[in-house]
């Protein structure tokens, strides 16, 4: 690891972060490019540790950056890393969602709304269709990705217990 | 899932305080394994009852055109719709403090136990049911699409670009979203 600039590093995710129109995966490349292909702060086997332990972790799968900080500096790296994932919702989002509001019934905020919205939902799909091949290996792991969908769309159970349900399944070795 | 449902789909929104945001999206957070949508959308529209699946999707269409974090943008609009300033600070404390301590602490622990071979296969089958869920928050979302051709096109079109074309977001958004918009302005 080379000298750690955590004032560079809170930068450039601060740049990052405004450029990630779309979400979280648009910058991937381009955060995995600086921290481990430019600077050495992390191997790329850290990097893909780090990613899979923040995508296990309840909450947004945006925050393996703040693990990144952790595993660089500890709390002061959580710091310099997860600020700046905040300072885009914290201004623009504010802002629009101020405009939205105030004006909900104007034409443009209208049309932007309605006439994305199946998009958003074909966007949706897409994640959910890359995931499910992403994590399937086989049809069992089909199988459970199929029964959860029945699961939720039928019963009002906490999906937690589906979770539960399939961590067993894992240990007993179905999947 | 009917036309049906969204109609009857009563709100219970007569006012929400900064302190329920906070609560609510703590449990968001803390119950999002794989992805916060379905989460956010369970919370929101069928638990608390503060917006309909209209209001929903609306609301994180928006979200999804600005930076960052999809659910991080609905949590700062929804925050400001139900209680202003404060509402959108303390849906955003709720939505991001807690995920920040446990995400770290489950590197401590994956540090030291993430080899077992148990821990990689439970997080196998858990990986399968996190595919699961966004798969149903997608069908239930859907269900508000109105019974037209253009929406279901334009869906459609998304879902081949990112989806089976794997071309890039920005790229399918800058293609689609002017036509998107302009037919819904021109025909609605």
């Amino acid at each position: 690891m080379e000298g750690l600039d955590l004032g560079a590093l809170f930068l450039q995710f601060l740049i990052l972060w405004f450029l990630a129109i779309g979400g979280p995966s648009t910058i991937f490349p381009d955060i995995h490019r600086y921290v481990v292909e430019a600077h050495h702060l992390l191997t790329g086997e850290q990097f893909a540790e780090i990613y899979t332990v923040a995508q296990v972790a309840p909450g947004p799968n945006a925050m393996y950056v703040t693990l990144i900080g952790w595993y660089l500096a500890g709390w002061k790296g959580v710091v310099a890393t997860t600020i700046p994932l905040l300072v885009p919702a914290t201004t623009l989002t504010m802002f629009v969602g101020h405009l939205n509001e105030r004006y909900p019934d104007a034409p443009i905020f209208r049309a932007i709304r309605r006439g994305l919205m199946p998009i958003t939902i074909g966007l949706v799909f897409a994640s959910a269709m890359i995931l499910m091949r992403t994590v399937n290996h086989d049809w069992r792991g089909y199988l459970i990705t199929l029964v959860t969908v029945a699961v939720v769309l039928r019963k009002p159970w906490n999906p937690l217990w589906l979770f539960a349900g399939g961590a067993l399944a894992g240990i007993l070795g179905f999947v | 899932m009917s036309d049906q449902t969204l109609e009857q789909q009563k709100l219970l929104t007569t006012s929400v305080t900064p302190l329920q945001l906070f609560v609510a999206f703590s449990r968001i957070s803390l119950s999002s394994f794989g992805g916060a949508i379905f989460w956010a959308r369970r919370e929101l529209i069928e638990r608390q009852r503060w917006l309909t699946e209209r209001d929903f999707l609306e609301i994180y269409t928006l979200g999804q055109l600005l930076p960052g974090p999809n659910v991080l943008n609905l949590t700062v609009m929804v925050g400001y719709r139900f209680a202003g300033w404060s509402g959108a600070a303390s849906a955003v404390a709720g939505f991001l403090g807690w995920p920040c301590l446990v995400v770290v602490g489950m590197g401590i622990l994956y540090q030291n136990y993430g080899q077992l071979p148990y821990v990689q296969q439970a997080l196998g089958g858990m990986s399968s049911v996190a595919a699961g869920l966004l798969l149903a928050t997608v069908i239930k979302l859907a269900a508000v699409l109105p019974r037209h051709f253009r929406p279901w096109l334009f869906g459609a079109l998304a879902f081949i670009g990112v989806g089976v074309m794997r071309w890039p977001l920005l790229w399918v958004m800058a293609a689609l979203a002017p036509w998107a918009v302009f037919a819904t302005w021109k025909y609605e």
